[in-house]
Parts: C-alpha cells; sequence; structure tokens
C-alpha cells in the first residue's frame, strides 16, 4: 500500500502519555469489577512503551468489557457484538504503522464471535487480543457464557449449565494463535507484562485475563487468587513455550489452572505474507503510475 | 430439405450477400464445448471494430456443465439489449436445437452439426438450415487428439467466413488467447478456424456484411459487468476489499485478489460474509475505502454491519450482484428483487446511498462515483448490479485513465480538534479522520454503533437521538438535492411512462424505439439513484397517463414490484402499477411491449 502520505514525524522527545491524558469518560462498570484492572494496566503499558495516540487503536465488541475503548483517550472503534476481529485484521492489514488491541468478552469472542476467532488465529495477522474472561454475559445480566462451567446457575440455565465450557488457550492454540498466554486481573504486575509482551509480538496474540464479574459471578476466580485463600501458579519455567503438545496439556490443568505464556512460536504474520504478495506484485510494474498499470491491463481488453 | 439448405459439398446456386447493420447470433451447446469463448472473441472483435455489442449467456447451475448458450448482438448503430430473437442459431447438439429453434426469427438461419443433430422436418419448412459435420471436420483439421475440443473456434472460422468478419483481427484475437501455452495449442487453434473459414459454405447461403463501422467510436475495451466493477474500483483508488465467494459476484473478489497487489492494496478471502462486511468497515475506518462484493444470502448477512456503517458514520462500498431470492434461490438467474434489502435492510433508521448501473460501461462509472459518495458523505453505497450485467460483456470507449484515475489516500496531518459526529457541520457533513490523526487538543473520536455524542461518547439522551438521527438523514437529503432529474427517452409526455431501473433499462428503450414507429405514444425513464431519489421526478409523471414500473421481481402483495412501491410510497400516485417478471431471465422487448398492451387493454376494459 502506498505509505500513509505525510505521517507526522513523531518527536522522539515527546514525553509519554500519562494516565491523565489517556483517561476519557469514567467506566461505567460496577465498583469492583475486575475489567478495571485490565484498563488501569492497559494506561500503564501505553505510558512504559511510549505509545503516542497516533500509533494504537483499541477496537472491541459489544459487551461490559467492550465499552473499554470509551475509556482510553485515543482513536477507538466500539463495533457490534463478536465481529472486533475481522473489524481489527482491516484495520491492521490496511494500516502496518498502527498498533491493534482488541478488547472483549467470553461471549463476544467466544461465543457468537467464535468463528472468527477461528479465522482471525489462521490469519495471524498481527494484534492483540485481551479476553476479559468473566465466565458470564455481564452487560445482559447473567446468562450462561460459552466458558461457564458445569453447575453454574445463570438465568438461562437456572439449574446451573449444562454445557461443556470451551476452553479459550486450547481453541486457540488449535486454530493457529501464535502467542496464546493467561492471567488474571488480580495479579497487576503479571498483567502488565503480559500485554506487553503481547503487543510486542509479531502476530496474533491472545489474552485470556480472568475478570471477575462482581454483579453475576462473584467469588468466579478466588481460588486462583493468593489475597482469597487461592494459588496463583505460573507456568512451569522448563515449559517449553514452542511446543505445541505440551501447551495444551497444561491448558488441560483443572482450575484455576496455571498463568503466563503457554505457546509462543514465530510464523509469519498475514501482514508479512500479504506484503510479499504485494512486493512481487509491484515489482513488475516498477516506476508505472496506478492509471498506466490500468492501461496495461485494459490493452488485454481490447 | 428445404430450398434454402444446402448439404455439404452440394453445389448451388452464387452467393448472396447482404448488408446489415446488426446481428443476433446464438450458440447453444454445452457449457464445456467452449460456447462463452467464440461469444468472446465475437464480443471483442467488435470491441476492435468500433462496433457496439451486448451478450447474454446462461451458465448450468452445476459445475459438470450441461446445456447453455451464449448470445451476441453486433450492431454498427445502438445495441441496447442482447435482443430478443436470433438471425443465427448454432446447433451443436439435439437438445440445442430442439431447445432454442424456438428463440429463431422467423426464416432465421440454423448452422447445426450433422454428427450429432437430426433435423426436424416440421422445422426444415419454417427456418433455413445450414448442414455442417462441425465434429468430424474439426477432427480431420486437428487430428482427433484434441477429441471434441476446437470445435468452438471450427465455428468462428465459419462464422468469419458467413458475416464477413475481419480475419485478421480475429486470427490476432485467437492468437493472443492462446498464446504462451504449448505451441501445439495455438496450432490447432488456427488450424480449426482455417478450416471453419475455407469450409465452402459460399455455395448456396446468404452471406452478409455489416455496413461500416461506427464513426468516431475509437478504441474500445470489451469486458463484463463484474469485470467493470472491479476495474472501477482500481481507478477509483480502492486498494482494499474483503469478501467471501458466493454466485455470481466472486469474480470481482477474483479480479481484486488478484490485481489490487499490483498496486500495493490487498483484498482478502474472509470466513464468512458477516466478517467481510466488517474487515471492509475496519479498512474503510483506518483510511482505505474499501469495498465488498457479494449476492443475496451474503447480502442478508452483512446487514447488522451495514447498519454499523450508517450509524458510526464510516464510508464502504457493497456491491450486490443480484440473483433470483429467496435464500439460496436461483443462483446463476437474474432478478432485480434486492432493492428493497438495498433501500430498508438492517435495523433502525438507516439512510444509505444505493445506485443501480444500467450497463458494463455504466457499471465502470458508478463504481468510481459510488467511491466520491461514500467519502463525502461518510455512508455506505449500495451498487445494485444483477446477474445479467455481471456476465455479459458489452464494448465501450476506453476510458480516459490518466484523468480518472484517482489517489484517494487520506491524509494523517495532525489536527487542531476533530468532532466525528459535529453537528454543526454544514448538511452534516464530517471527513473521517483514520486513526493516526493527531488531535493537538488531545481529545479523541471514538467511532461506535451506540448513540453517541459530537465526538462518539455514548448518550442515551433522547434530544441527541433524534438530532442524531437527522443529521444521518439530512446528509443524505442534501445529496439528493445535487441529482439532476432523468431524462426522459422518448417524448416527454406521452400516455406510457416505462420506468426502469438496472439492466431493464436497454429493452425499454427500445420498446419506445418501436412504439414511436407504430404511433404508440410511449416514453422510458431509467432511475439510477434509487436511493436517493433524485429530483424532477413529480414534474416528469405529470405528463404521462399511465407510470408502468417495469421490473424483474414480483408484484408481490399488494400488487406492485419493488421500486413501484417505493415510489407509490414517495410520491402517492395511483397510476404507478408494474410490469413484473420472475423467471430468472432478462427482459425481452417484445414481451414488455406486450404486457403494456395487456395492461392498456385491461384499464380499458
Ligand atoms: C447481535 C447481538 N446479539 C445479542 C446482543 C446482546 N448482547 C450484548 S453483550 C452480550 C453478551 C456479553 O457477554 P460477554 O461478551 O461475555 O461480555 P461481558 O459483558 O461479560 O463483559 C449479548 C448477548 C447484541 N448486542 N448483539
Ligand atoms: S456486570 Fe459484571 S462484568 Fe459488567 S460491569 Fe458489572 S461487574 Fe463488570
Ligand atoms: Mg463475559
Amino acid at each position: 500500500m502506498n505509505a500513509p502520505t505525510s505521517l507526522p514525524a513523531t518527536e522522539a522527545e515527546r514525553k509519554p502519555l500519562t494516565k491523565k491524558e489517556l483517561v476519557a469518560e469514567h467506566p461505567t462498570w460496577c465498583p469492583g469489577c475486575g475489567d478495571y484492572s485490565v484498563l488501569a494496566l492497559y494506561y500503564k503499558m501505553i505510558e512504559r512503551q511510549k505509545l503516542h495516540q497516533e500509533k494504537f487503536v483499541s477496537v472491541s465488541g459489544i459487551g461490559c468489557s467492550s465499552r473499554f475503548p470509551y475509556f482510553v483517550q485515543a482513536h477507538g472503534v466500539h463495533f457490534i457484538h463478536g465481529r472486533s476481529l475481522p473489524f481489527a485484521t482491516g484495520v491492521a492489514l490496511a494500516r502496518p504503522d498502527l498498533h491493534v488491541f482488541v478488547f472483549g468478552g467470553d461471549g463476544d469472542l467466544f461465543s457468537i464471535g467464535g468463528n472468527h476467532m477461528v479465522h482471525a488465529a489462521r490469519k495471524n495477522t498481527k494484534m492483540s487480543v485481551v479476553c476479559m474472561d468473566n465466565y458470564v454475559y455481564g452487560l445482559t445480566k447473567k446468562q450462561t457464557s460459552p466458558t461457564s462451567p458445569i453447575g453454574y446457575k445463570s438465568k438461562t440455565d437456572n439449574w446451573g449449565a449444562v454445557d461443556q465450557p470451551l476452553n479459550p488457550v486450547k481453541m486457540v492454540i488449535a486454530c493457529g494463535a501464535t502467542f496464546v498466554a493467561r492471567t488474571t486481573h488480580t495479579n497487576p504486575n503479571h498483567l502488565l507484562e503480559t500485554m506487553e509482551a503481547a503487543m510486542h509480538h509479531d502476530g496474533f496474540s491472545v489474552i485470556e485475563c480472568l475478570s471477575e464479574c462482581v454483579e453475576f459471578y462473584p467469588g468466579a476466580f478466588d481460588s486462583a487468587n493468593p489475597r482469597k485463600g487461592g494459588q496463583f501458579l505460573t507456568v512451569p519455567a522448563d515449559h517449553d513455550v514452542t511446543n505445541e503438545a505440551a501447551a495444551y496439556k497444561l491448558a488441560d490443568a483443572p482450575f484455576p489452572g496455571y498463568f503466563g505464556v503457554f505457546y509462543n512460536v514465530n510464523r509469519p504474520s498475514k501482514n508479512a505474507r500479504e506484503a510479499k504478495v504485494n512486493a512481487t506484485a509491484m515489482e513488475k510494474f516498477k516506476g508505472l503510475k496506478d492509471w498506466q498499470i490500468l492501461k496495461k491491463t485494459m490493452e488485454r481488453m481490447k | 430439405m428445404s430450398e434454402a439448405s444446402i448439404s455439404s459439398g452440394a453445389a448451388g446456386g452464387p452467393s448472396h450477400v447482404s448488408k446489415i447493420s446488426e446481428a443476433v447470433i446464438r450458440i447453444a451447446g454445452n457449457s464445456q464445448d467452449g460456447i462463452q469463448a467464440i461469444g468472446g472473441f465475437l464480443a471483442r472483435l467488435a470491441g476492435r471494430s468500433e462496433q457496439e455489442v451486448i451478450t447474454f449467456m446462461t451458465i448450468p447451475s452445476t459445475i459438470s456443465g450441461g446445456p447453455s448458450i451464449f448470445q451476441v448482438r453486433i450492431g454498427t448503430g445502438e445495441v441496447l439489449s442482447a435482443g430478443d430473437e436470433a438471425d443465427l442459431l448454432v446447433a451443436f447438439y439435439q437438445h440445442s436445437y430442439n431447445d432454442h429453434l424456438n428463440s429463431l426469427k422467423k426464416g432465421g438461419l440454423v448452422l447445426y452439426d450433422c454428427d450429432h443433430v437430426e433435423p426436424n422436418p416440421a422445422y426444415e419448412a419454417q427456418y433455413r438450415h445450414i448442414k455442417v459435420p462441425v465434429s468430424s471436420l474439426t477432427v480431420e483439421a486437428i487430428g482427433g487428439a484434441g477429441r471434441d475440443k476446437g470445435k468452438n473456434i471450427f465455428v468462428l472460422g465459419l462464422l468469419a467466413k458467413m458475416y464477413a468478419l475481419n480475419v485478421e483481427k480475429l486470427v490476432g484475437l485467437v492468437s493472443e488467447r492462446f498464446r504462451g501455452k504449448d505451441p501445439s495449442v495455438l496450432q490447432n487453434a488456427l488450424g480449426a478456424f482455417n478450416a471453419g473459414y475455407a469450409y465452402s459454405l459460399d455455395k448456396a447461403v446468404e452471406t452478409f456484411q455489416f455496413a461500416g463501422e461506427l464513426a468516431g467510436r475509437g478504441s474500445q475495451v470489451v469486458m463484463t459487468g463484474n469485470e467493470a466493477i472491479a476495474y472501477g474500483a482500481v481507478a477509483a483508488g480502492i486498494r482494499f476489499g474483503a469478501a467471501y465467494p458466493i454466485t455470481p459476484s466472486s469474480e470481482i473478489m477474483e479480479i481484486l485478489r488478484h490485481e489490487l497487489p499490483k498496486y500495493g492494496g490487498s483484498f482478502i478471502q474472509c470466513e464468512d460474509e458477516i466478517a467481510s462486511m466488517s474487515m471492509a468497515l475496519g479498512a474503510s475506518y483506518a483510511g482505505r475505502l474499501a469495498i465488498t462484493s457479494s449476492s443475496g444470502p451474503g447480502i442478508s448477512l452483512k446487514m447488522e454491519a451495514v447498519g454499523w456503517g450508517i450509524m458510526a458514520e464510516v464510508p464502504v462500498i457493497i456491491v450486490d450482484v443480484q440473483r433470483g431470492g429467496p435464500s439460496t434461490g436461483l443462483p446463476t438467474q437474474v432478478e432485480q428483487s434486492d432493492l428493497n434489502i438495498a433501500v430498508y435492510g438492517s435495523h433502525g433508521d438507516a439512510p444509505r446511498i444505493v445506485i443501480a448501473p444500467t450497463s458494463v460501461e455504466d457499471a465502470f462509472y458508478t463504481t468510481i462515483e459510488a467511491t466520491n459518495l461514500a467519502r463525502k458523505y461518510s455512508v455506505p453505497v449500495f451498487i445494485l448490479s444483477d446477474q445479467a450485467i455481471a456476465t455479459r460483456i458489452e464494448a465501450f470507449p476506453e476510458p480516459d485513465l490518466e484523468k480518472i484515475c484517482q489517489d484517494i489516500m487520506p491524509s494523517l496531518d495532525p489536527v487542531e480538534s476533530h468532532k466525528a459526529y459535529d453537528l454543526a457541520a454544514p448538511d452534516g457533513l464530517v471527513a473521517h479522520k483514520p486513526p493516526g490523526t493527531r488531535m493537538l487538543d488531545g481529545r479523541y473520536p471514538v467511532v461506535t454503533g451506540l448513540e453517541h455524542d459530537e465526538y462518539g461518547h455514548p448518550s442515551g439522551s433522547a434530544k441527541l437521538h433524534t438530532v442524531m438521527t437527522a443529521k444521518r438523514r439530512k446528509k443524505i437529503q442534501a445529496l439528493a438535492a445535487t441529482l439532476p432529474a432523468p431524462a426522459v427517452y422518448g417524448a416527454p409526455e406521452g400516455d406510457v411512462l416505462l420506468i426502469t431501473w438496472g439492466s431493464a433499462k436497454g429493452p425499454a428503450q427500445e420498446v419506445v424505439d418501436r412504439a414511436q414507429k407504430a404511433g404508440e405514444r410511449i416514453s422510458a425513464l431509467n432511475i439510477r439513484y434509487i436511493q436517493p431519489l433524485p429530483g424532477g421526478l413529480e414534474a416528469i409523471f405529470d405528463r404521462f397517463k399511465h407510470l408502468f414500473v417495469v421490473e424483474l421481481n414480483d408484484e408481490g402483495l399488494y400488487g406492485f414490484g419493488q421500486l413501484a412501491g417505493l415510489l407509490r410510497s414517495v410520491y402517492c400516485r395511483k397510476n404507478i402499477t408494474g410490469i413484473n417478471k420472475t423467471e430468472g431471465l432478462t427482459w425481452k422487448v417484445r414481451e414488455i411491449h406486450d404486457l403494456v398492451h395487456a395492461k392498456l387493454a385491461a384499464l380499458k376494459s
């Protein structure tokens, strides 16, 4: 693509954005909602990574967690339920100069958007996806989600959820994501580190971040929180993050399972593969203006 | 055998050469015989000969092939449709002969492959038969290796002789087509062509010669409607697209997938149409105005995201190559039954732009126009094409590419401040600012499908929803105010006005030409801007007694087709009624004309 005309030269000395500059409207989440901590650490990551607003964009679907872009003073998109990934793919492929972050819930990314997750992972387009997984539909007030454990009593399963929950980590590894990690809102340092690692990954990175819905599923993740008597087990140091089968096996551990990077490999991103297609195609028409290329094509239609 | 028929090698009287201004040739065979290729060569020859041409073809809906026809109408005058009846039928098989003789003009010619066809004596009295052992002569010319291959090129040679076509140009076209393959392929093709050309038709049959070329046509390009949209998008400066394959629109994505990389762009095949609509919107939001193309079922799937584009005020181009519906419907046949979904589809009050091109050439320029309207009005624009326009071949003057090709890359220069949904903007028009733009006041837009304030922050305020809904509507009304009234074809007043959209325009105009000769007061009016409608229609409607809307869709629950329903709701005229059909085929001129007479008779009684 013709590089964006006139990219403003980023002055190297520009100060990192402060939280004050990044705060937009006050979040509409319930007090105590796990999503606050994801937001706070996103601000921190932007500050630490010295990102300015012309360098990134936050995209989301629909759900409590998907309100995220409104709370960040930067370019943002609040798209429709479940379709943030193809939208973000369009942004990322059209504008390789931007960091694309996607925020969404378990319902948004794994139920209505499940098929898009399959194909976004397969394409390996460069972007970072944070699934704020609360094991429930928050915005629509307590229906069963694709990650609700069997037995969870929701308004759509009064007697307790009956369908097998899906395992986001296993699913996205199987679909071809090249960076897959798991973290939780109650461990700020871990969450920040994980987001930073995902941002620097050259491909499709997915983070499952347990994020408690205090309104409809309080205490869901206590057993992963040492302050609530649970345990926070990190991925064992000897785990080989390039070993797909090992990552899969690790992700199968019963709740609360492990936290950290399960899988991290380098496979050419969609961006890189499309760039290669373009370089080959453009080579043949070097030096020609667009209208001259089209004229050449039309010569064959006479 | 009738008098005019000949058998090969029979000595006949001297040949008779008739000067003609146009010819309609129908080639009937199976799709695997390459009959489309014969039609394609004829159409391109017409393009190179400054003649007008319109083709029509049917394709079997199964891949394994089956009966298929290709009709081409070539003329040195204005050609408005593919022609009702053929002057010549080329029949490859018995089924071709049996099924298509009735599409011949009375006294027309049928050239049949006597290796496969047994003529019907009843028909021999009505039509002039030409018997040619096409299959065996082709084998004789190029050997058995090619088997059935090459029959089409043999027939092309026959036609070249019959119509005194420019052999040099034809051989040039055939050579271009087969060059680059195994040399024996070109050699065989030329062998077949020459054998066909050398075949002695000239003894007894009438042969033809086109009376001159169209003066001043200049260089022409020859393409299908799908190609026109794809290359129109390239000319328009579109450098991103996303789609999911579906007949009869897939060609657009196939071409753009191949072409856009030459210009540094990308076309992405998605998992489904929801994803492709979303991806196109994502790229548009990001500053690369994008195109998506689909048909019936895929258009249905796109609708929630289209509504987002309208609410969020993000431009995008949606091509709907209409086919018979609902549901999977008639995948390879034409219908104009998506007007309603293009105009009204998606929930809520969601005004957008809908344009219906009428020909291949118009499809090319419409795509450029749609691009510019989408950008100016920050709104999704539908291009309502159809299967007939998509697959037919036309020749049209080569576009002045240096002049029309445009660069639409947006500026990413910093701006002082930006309200994405500025209520004070004239006509509500705010140029979209893509991400990457620095806002010097530190306030950034969220582009959203929730009702919002001027910066894109959500608001449930009753007042805001009212003014924002009005803003989205007023943009489109502002466009309507700039659209000129369409021109009436024929007399400016009369008894009947045939109102058309899309591919019905050409046949309706031919009805007007015929009616004029018969002293009937019939005119035609084509509406290209379906949404918003242009001004000035009322003044035109006032001058006609009957307003018949000719469209390829059902008369509906209340007796009106889809455009008729829209026009009635806007203009409240009882004299707007419909002429409709749902056969999966384009209009014939005679068909419309007869229906006009029938309607008039019914109205009198
Ligand atoms: C097409 C469509 N269907 C349904 C909805 C209603 N809806 C909004 S959010 C949501 C589920 C949200 O759950 P999740 O994605 O887990 O997000 P959370 O609120 O838990 O963060 C649903 C069903 C919608 N907005 N659009
Ligand atoms: S309902 Fe649950 S997920 Fe939504 S804001 Fe409240 S606590 Fe958070
Ligand atoms: Mg949830």
